[in-house]
């Protein structure tokens, strides 16, 4: 691969609740454009790892590094941070109150200040892009988990993130919503967008990724291309790991 | 099933009128509490008082509303940066509902004006409603509070995921849907203020109660107390049947919306 810049760089990231150690000790890069898909059990630390990039978990030791900015370091604006990458979750939490052209137009008008046609422009575009452009006047509660999900996306898109950081984004999802919602992230990663994806579905993380990372009691165990991780993987928990995805019929 | 129901309450109240009228005391109660030329003689001064009761309600709730929120607002404030606002929030409801409002009426109404300090209103009307207001205040933060924590915690998180600010966030994505959850409990507080507007006639206010009291005092008959209280159910009964109808409606659509 050639050497594009480093996109997000996490170096010796641990945290604990109490006495539980969520990350130990968690060295990850990724470099612009790149997609790389964290797998492990539930409890592994996966969704915590996400959350804090985007900074709405403290962390303990260790740095975050945004392009060049550490932006675990105090002084930094958490607020700019975060307008500058989009998080996805497992719960697409829409605002119930607002229309899906206000979901999607809120934060580029309070946090960017664009005025409402520019925002709304960008936002129509978006929605017709991932064909979603007559539930624009919609309230979320009209839409199919898979819709909401996509405009949860579409939201954070709306924010001309640098990196996108996806949580489980079809585990609350009917099995056949769950197509649509990965084929919007395919395209996403189709236009060059930097993705750190936590998921289940190992076959997307297979054809998709570019790197996979295996993460086992809160540090990362093993990563490398797909085909190598899911493959042949060296170390013993991830082979155990993924024997227990084939015996459920995942892989 | 109509049928029964209003066959009974027919009986019911007809028995219960029958008690009272055929009491041997009934002639005295009619004279004191409910004579017709005593009502007409009372009713325009009565009614003139309550026009005011109805103003000083208007811009106390109003006020309550606006101040009410802020207090909510100022107390939901996540990080150690705003803990000296979380905790004057905090001691300004803790003491004020700790307070009697009767008695915050009576310090403020007379109290202040007595001080007779320049600039400062000497008016026992304002400084009875700022005391209802102040009182009010921490009631209703209380109220929205509650529905600012009713709101799931993935909204404040998604709508700071995107950039917004603490304060962003509860002006766009809390405040709207906490509102809504709490409509009903900030329509029974009206209710009650509505009614509590009455006590700053212990400020000599002219309101609706202190001119049947006026009216009282000359003539040692009661019906004027008859008319306020006419006057103040006419109000507070539709606003609470207004209410019961909301919250039923905001339960149905509740319950729609899950199924």
């Amino acid at each position: 691969m050639t050497q594009a810049p480093s996109r997000l760089r996490i170096a010796g990231l641990s945290k604990t609740f109490g006495n539980l150690p969520v990350l130990d000790d968690v060295n990850l890069e990724l470099r612009a454009h790149e997609v790389v898909c964290l797998i492990g059990a539930s409890g592994s630390g996966k969704s915590t790892l996400l959350k804090a990039v985007n900074l709405l978990v403290p962390i303990d030791r260790g740095e975050i590094f945004l392009d060049d900015l550490a932006i675990t370091n105090p002084d930094v604006d958490a607020n700019q941070v975060r307008s500058r990458m989009g998080i996805v979750f497992q719960s697409f939490n829409l605002f119930p109150h607002l229309t899906i052209l206000d979901n999607v137009t809120l934060a580029p008008r309070k946090v960017l200040k664009l005025d409402r046609a520019a925002a709304e422009g960008r936002a129509v575009e978006l929605l017709r892009r991932f064909d979603l452009l007559d539930k624009v006047k919609d309230y979320p509660d009209r839409l199919s988990g898979g819709q909401q999900q996509r405009v949860a996306i579409i939201r954070s898109l709306a924010m001309q993130p640098e990196l996108m950081l996806l949580d489980e984004v079809t585990s609350a999802l009917d099995p056949v919503l769950v197509g649509e919602v990965l084929e919007c992230i395919r395209e996403l990663k189709g236009q060059g967008m930097t993705m750190l994806i936590a998921t289940h579905e190992m076959g997307f993380a297979r054809n998709t990724a570019d790197r996979v990372a295996f993460l086992h009691g809160g540090t990362v165990w093993e990563q490398g291309p797909p085909q190598q991780v899911l493959g042949e993987p060296q170390r013993s928990e991830t082979q155990e790991f993924l024997g227990r995805i084939v015996q459920a019929g995942r892989l | 099933m109509v049928l029964i129901s209003t066959a009974s309450t027919v009986v019911f109240v007809g028995v219960a009128v029958w008690a009272v009228l055929s009491s041997d005391t009934w002639p005295r109660v009619r004279e004191q509490f409910f004579s017709a030329r005593h009502f007409q003689e009372v009713w325009p001064a009565v009614l003139r008082g309550f026009w005011l009761d109805v103003q000083m309600f208007v811009v106390a709730e109003v006020l309550i509303l606006a101040a009410a929120l802020i207090v909510a607002a100022a107390r939901s404030l996540r990080g150690p940066v705003f803990f000296p606002i979380r905790a004057l929030a905090v001691v300004y409801v803790d003491l004020v509902r700790g307070i009697p409002l009767l008695l915050m009426i009576l310090v403020l109404g007379f109290g202040i004006p007595a001080l007779d300090i320049p600039g400062v209103p000497r008016s026992a009307l304002f400084w009875g409603v700022t005391a209802l207001v102040i009182s009010y205040t921490a009631y209703t933060a209380e109220i929205y509070r509650a529905g600012i924590e009713s709101v799931h915690e993935s909204q404040r998180m998604s709508a700071q995921s995107l950039g917004l600010t603490q304060v962003q966030a509860l002006r766009h994505v809390l405040v709207p849907q906490a509102v809504r959850n709490v409509v009903p409990a900030l329509l029974s507080s009206f209710v009650s203020l509505q009614k509590d507007v009455a006590l700053v006639f212990v400020l000599g206010v002219r309101e609706g109660v202190r001119e049947a009291q006026i009216y009282n005092s000359r003539t040692f008959n009661y019906t004027g107390f008859i008319a306020a209280t006419l006057l103040f159910l006419l109000v507070s009964i539709p606003v609470a049947r207004f209410t019961d109808w909301y919250s039923q409606r905001v339960r149905r659509r509740r319950q729609a919306m899950s199924s």
